[in-house]
């Protein structure tokens, strides 16, 4: 059934969506941002029932909330998660009051909400296609700027160089992907793709190439089973992903803890205690 | 005799209050500097002040032009989950390095969040030192390091010397007469015998 030309259109949009969500979701989790994820996919959906209430297609509604939202996060000041908590709340806030206002606004929220993957166009696969090269592009530029302003901060201060830019572009591509990442596979199924398999590779990689490689693997894999069980099984995509990549989660999680105990040494301590067995 | 990297003059810094000052000193290219104080003084203000993150209230800081600085700071960053090994480290703190001292060879295929906090304070000092900047501005590098530690510090310190500025902050002197050119003392009180 896969192969039926009525899911091919969906499944290469959602397989882009989920290789890029991934992938940047790593970046995300390295600056301690994952929780922007779900704030900018909460306004997307938002902005996106908004469009579709008029007659805009959701894709393009979607991304100009993320948008727009990406630029009140970087030119705001406010400290810690606050920003992404108040997306959160005026994107929920919106997207029910839209929804309750509007004909068919109940069925277009849960849409938004459980994904609406087998209904996807040539828009969607288009705006998934731009998504692949705008990230391309992006993360080439962008990864060792973050990774260095990670690790290193305060670099670009002593050197007296701007950081405007670089910051603006991450905000503007996280709100981007997960604009069109929300129009594509559902608001939780995004939020999911970008926060658990980053979690998973951060745990159990060796290295940041593999943290990287793990997690597009893992991100990949779960799209893929879940695209088939929930066409199988006749269930929505959205929670069936969710489903899926926490089973599995839970299970590397508890593995990698067994694991971590054995042989993980301990962080601080004089270089003889380094293999210490923690009981 | 080469243009000065960095010129205090009456420096007097700080945050909302001044903290340390007025200072008058001068680092030359290629030297390696000591800052001694004690804990408290303001030396990590120092060094704030000259990487721009502390307000400058009176006096003057004057850089050579085009100058170019590294900043280790106090506790160099180590976040819970670090999916880095010493190359990744190496590489992104775009350290010129090809073959380290032989203890710390055997960490840099380990990830850098299962080193202990010495091992881990050795090598963020080793990638800074590798970044060729003009001025490397290190503050208590010699945190978390045990004799053998300071002693590798030292060496790495040396090799430095002529190649790059080195301005470091401690409160062990004898470390900073031991592994410097010279050292400043900015404590009120006398440093220890």
């Amino acid at each position: 059934m896969i192969w039926d030309t009525l899911f091919i259109m969906p499944f290469l949009s959602g397989f882009l969506v989920a290789a890029v969500l991934s992938v940047f979701g790593v970046l995300l989790r390295l600056r301690d941002e994952w929780l922007a994820a779900l704030g900018f996919a909460h306004l997307a959906g938002a902005s996106a029932l908004i469009g579709m209430a008029v007659h805009i297609p959701a894709v393009f509604s979607a991304t100009f909330g993320a948008v727009i939202g990406a630029i009140i996060k970087t030119i705001s000041h406010f400290r810690g998660g606050t920003v992404y908590a108040l997306m959160i709340l005026a994107g929920w806030s919106i997207t029910l009051l839209v929804a309750a206002n509007t004909r068919l606004g109940g069925s277009l929220g849960h849409a938004m909400v459980e994904g609406q993957l087998y209904f996807l166009g040539f828009s969607h696969l288009m705006a998934a296609t731009m998504l692949v090269i705008v990230m391309a592009v992006g993360l080439y530029w962008l990864m060792p700027i973050v990774i260095r302003h990670r690790l290193f901060p305060g670099q670009d201060a002593a050197n007296q160089r701007p950081t405007w830019r670089w910051r603006l572009a991450f905000d503007l591509i996280t709100g981007l992907s997960m604009a069109i990442a929300t129009a594509t596979v559902g608001l939780m199924a995004a939020f999911a793709l970008a926060f658990i398999p980053p979690w998973i590779a951060f745990r159990t990689a060796k290295n940041w190439r593999q943290t990287l490689i793990i997690s597009f693997c893992f991100g990949m894999v779960g799209y893929i089973a879940s695209f088939v069980l929930a066409l199988w099984l006749d269930q929505p995509f959205g929670p069936v992903l969710v489903a899926l990549l926490l089973i599995a989660a839970i299970i590397l999680h508890v593995v990698d803890r067994r694991h971590c105990v054995i042989e993980r040494p301990l962080k601080v301590g004089r270089s003889k205690d380094r293999w210490k067995v923690e009981k | 005799m080469p243009q000065p990297l960095l010129i205090a003059d009456g420096l007097v810094t700080g945050y909302a209050k001044p903290v340390i000052g007025p200072l008058s000193f001068a680092i030359q290219p290629g030297e390696v500097v000591g800052l001694w104080g004690a804990n408290g003084c303001g030396k990590s203000t120092l060094l704030r002040a000259i990487a721009n993150k502390a307000r400058i209230f009176t006096g003057s800081l004057k850089q050579r032009p085009g100058l170019s600085l590294a900043w280790q700071m106090q506790q160099p960053v180590r976040l819970d989950e670090m999916p880095f090994n010493g190359h990744d480290y190496l590489r992104y703190a775009q350290a010129n390095r090809s073959t380290p001292p032989n203890r710390m060879a055997l960490w840099l295929d380990q990830r850098i969040d299962t080193l202990s906090g010495g091992q881990f304070q050795l090598l963020a000092v080793w990638a800074m030192l590798g970044r060729q900047a003009d001025l490397i501005l290190l503050d208590e590098p010699t945190n978390n390091l045990d004799p053998e530690g300071q002693q590798i510090l030292a060496e790495i310190l040396k090799a430095v010397q002529g190649v790059s500025a080195v301005l470091l902050v401690s409160h062990e002197y004898r470390f900073l007469e031991h592994a410097c050119h010279r050292v400043i003392n900015i404590a009120k009180s006398s440093p220890p015998n």
